[in-house]
């Protein structure tokens, strides 16, 4: 065997592939061989280090040295620099944003100290294909010792007591869940882990998958043990190739060691799993639009009860359980419930992921204990508002949530107190706003998401949605009157109280925060016709101030569609009839004479 | 592929690979593990460091002291090279010179493992920008 001195960790996720991690791979590859390195050093393509803000993230081990945005021609560098002479390149280093210094490793760095990693334990760790590596992270152990103790009531139990809680949105209890599916009746069980990740900007479930896929299979065969069945079923969406790549190396691998398939690790107990596809309709996470699409009709929720737990795929008990959820699960098992529910607040045990995105120094993806506050996300782990602007606002819960403002910075987040604050966990996106930021098209934004994913099924949600987007649309458009303002009120109202599903029971919810919060904006829009962060352009006019117009022509000349009119050294005239509002010659003209009102 | 059996199995397994990521699994808390730098300039690199470099990590390796071999620049004691830095937790680094095979082993196992001084101790006699 090699003896290695080096590995040099490579992130393989989505978001540094799209950069071309796969060419600093090869690169690496072929430099270290040119340079007969390759039995001192080892390349490793590892899952999501987080930090997809700087991607493509290289980290040099055992120095824990973390380089960022490297490109492949950076690999020679690397290689005759750092692995040879031992001397870290600093050009490639991550600079703080604040002091300008560069910051040698991942410790250092402020978007690393507050973090806690729990479900993303091993993303950026191990080579996720490579069943070897997640076993000598005592992968598989939990699974072992369930089946060696053979008592499926004492992990239930365990679980109820570490107050874990689902991490797709809901936040209801895991160990309450399987113990409803144990109790049930049935010839055949099912567990269904729910992959259907659809919020916008959410990436946290592809990202478990892609950096740690066996966490979750070993989670699923744990429950199949405690419930009593023999099938899990993944419902994962199409769109996600790369997990769905590595779930089923993880799959095969884990059938090859024997711990899935037949007679797991001769203990009599049977498990396997399969992979379903969706098409990626939003609904299809609620569980049962997503049960009925895996058996193959439309993906429409229907009333519960019967809840998946009494009847559920095929009619028979099912448990559903979202990713990080399941990615939880080996851990709590093999720490004790005492570690686990050491962690975060008094109703809300353990750690969330959250996908921080928006207008933050560092966009990615970060793990925290419940507990912590919005400030020390937005501006210790985040870096602060990019531009140094001011912030205005965070979007949680996707389009089911709110947005939280300035007064709650200081709320430590956890499931209860962001629901009393009127927005809601989620599955965990986290969107900063800041002051450019129009909270009127914010809601406008969601809305027509929930429009374009209502399955239709139920008319609150079909046509109410459709009615509050036509609303937003009107006043942004400077058509508004205070009446309809009423309107969203009541109807928004409506909607949640009579929707079938939690689409629809949530889906007014950007409506109403923004309303709640941010009055004055909807007010402004509909009495002074008047957008201050300049994002709804029907209520914005570009003006030639005569004064300081030097009749240049270059806002004539650069005018898409000839709204400009002026003979040379004269001043000149925007036809408003003609004007599209693109700000072009706001941004040419060298003599502040374009003015915005 | 052989089937894993039972828990022992596993176990068993598991302890094997771990070797394969101890290097990572060290990296992430390199305060509480033995340090050693190993200077790797032309000079040292000349007098034999890459050598004492691979005698450390297998003699670490034998003796299963946990420990976190990394090469450096050059530290200025040229007279004396191979050099190499060694910060045990919790105590001041020392740095040690003419660090050839047998002083590498004589290293190992005298200083790391039952504390003694050995000869060759380079007195530190310069001071360094606090990062």
């Amino acid at each position: 065997m090699a003896n290695y001195k080096y590995h040099i960790l490579i992130c393989g996720g989505t978001g540094c592939n799209a950069s071309n991690a796969l060419g600093i791979i090869d690169n690496f590859n072929s430099i270290l061989k040119e340079k007969s390195l390759d039995d001192d050093v080892q390349v490793i393509k590892t899952g999501c280090f987080g930090f997809c803000e700087k991607g493509p993230i290289v980290k040099i081990m055992p120095d824990n040295t973390f380089y960022t945005q490297v490109t492949p021609n950076d690999c020679l560098e690397i290689v005759e620099e750092h692995i040879i002479k031992g001397r870290r390149v600093n050009r490639l280093l991550y600079e703080n944003p604040e002091t300008k210094e560069h910051v040698e490793d991942s410790k250092h760095m402020g978007f690393y100290q507050k973090q806690l990693r729990v479900a993303l334990r091993n993303c950026g760790f191990i080579n996720p294909e490579n069943i070897d590596e997640y076993i000598a992270q005592d992968g598989y152990v939990a699974l072992a010792t369930a089946l060696e103790r053979n008592n499926p009531a004492e992990i239930i139990d365990t679980l109820k007591k570490s107050g874990l809680r689902g991490r797709g949105g809901g936040g209801f209890p895991t160990g309450l869940k399987w113990e409803f599916a144990a109790k049930s009746k049935g010839d055949e069980k099912y567990v269904v882990c729910n992959a259907d990740e659809g919020d916008p900007g959410a990436f946290m479930d592809r990202s478990i998958l892609e950096g740690d896929p066996h966490t979750v299979l070993e989670a699923m065969a744990i429950n199949g043990f405690a419930i009593g069945s023999h099938v899990g079923l993944i419902y994962i969406r199409a769109e996600y190739p790369l997990a769905i790549k590595r779930l089923q190396i993880a799959i095969d691998q884990a059938r090859e060691y024997g711990l899935l398939g037949e007679n797991i690790l001769d203990s009599g107990f049977s498990f396997d799993i399969e992979l379903k596809y969706g098409a990626g309709a939003f609904v299809c996470g609620e569980e049962t639009a997503l049960i009925h699409s895996m058996e193959g009709h439309r993906g429409e929720p229907t009333f519960k009860p019967p809840f998946p737990a009494e009847s559920g795929y095929l009619g028979k008990p099912t448990n559903v359980n979202n990713v990080e959820t399941y990615a939880n699960i080996p851990v709590i098992l093999n720490q004790g419930w005492e570690w686990f529910s050491k962690i975060g607040t008094e109703k809300s045990k353990g750690t969330k992921v959250f996908a921080l995105a928006g207008k933050v120094n560092n966009v990615g993806l970060i793990e925290v204990p419940m507990g912590i506050t919005l400030r020390e996300i937005i501006y210790e782990i985040g870096g602060g508002i990019k531009d140094g602007k001011k912030f205005k606002a965070v979007q949680t819960g996707g389009p089911s949530g709110g947005c939280l403002t300035e007064k709650h910075l200081d709320t430590p987040i956890d499931y209860d107190n962001l629901l009393a604050s009127g927005s809601m966990m989620g599955s965990g996106g986290m969107i900063v706003m800041d002051e450019d930021d129009c909270m009127v098209a914010i809601a406008k934004f969601y809305l027509e998401f929930t429009v374009e994913e209502s399955c239709g099924k139920c008319n609150p949600c079909r046509i109410g949605n459709k009615r509050l987007y036509e609303i937003l649309e009107k006043i942004t458009e400077g058509n508004g009157t205070a009446e309809d303002l009423e309107i969203l009120r009541n109807l928004s109202v409506t909607i949640k109280d009579t929707s079938l599903c939690g689409l629809g029971q949530t889906s007014p919810n950007p409506v109403l925060s923004t309303l709640d919060n941010f009055i004055e904006e909807y007010e402004e829009h509909v009495n002074d016709k008047k957008c201050r962060s300049g994002v709804c352009t029907s209520l914005m006019q570009y003006f030639v101030v005569p004064e300081n117009c030097t009749g240049c022509t270059v806002c004539a000349r650069n005018c898409p569609v000839n709204a400009i009119e002026g003979e040379r050294k004269q001043v000149h005239f925007i036809h408003q009839d003609l004007c599209i509002k693109c700000g072009v010659c706001y941004d040419k003209c060298k003599f502040n004479a374009i003015v915005i009102k | 592929m052989e089937k894993i059996k039972s828990l022992a199995d596993l176990k068993k397994k598991q302890k094997a690979l771990k070797a394969k990521i101890d290097l990572r699994e060290r990296a992430n808390d390199p305060e509480s593990h033995v340090q050693v730098k190993v200077s790797m300039s032309t000079c040292g690199i000349a007098s034999g460091a890459k050598h004492t470099m691979d005698v450390l990590i297998e003699e670490f390796q034998q003796r299963q002291i946990d420990a976190i071999v990394t090469q450096t620049g050059c530290m200025g004691y040229c007279f004396a090279e191979p050099t190499i830095e060694i910060t045990k937790p919790g105590e001041e680094p020392i740095v040690f010179g003419y660090v050839n095979k047998e002083k590498a082993i004589e290293i190992v196992e005298r200083y790391v493992q039952k504390g003694e001084l050995v000869e060759g101790i380079i007195p530190k006699n310069y001071q360094s920008i606090e990062k």
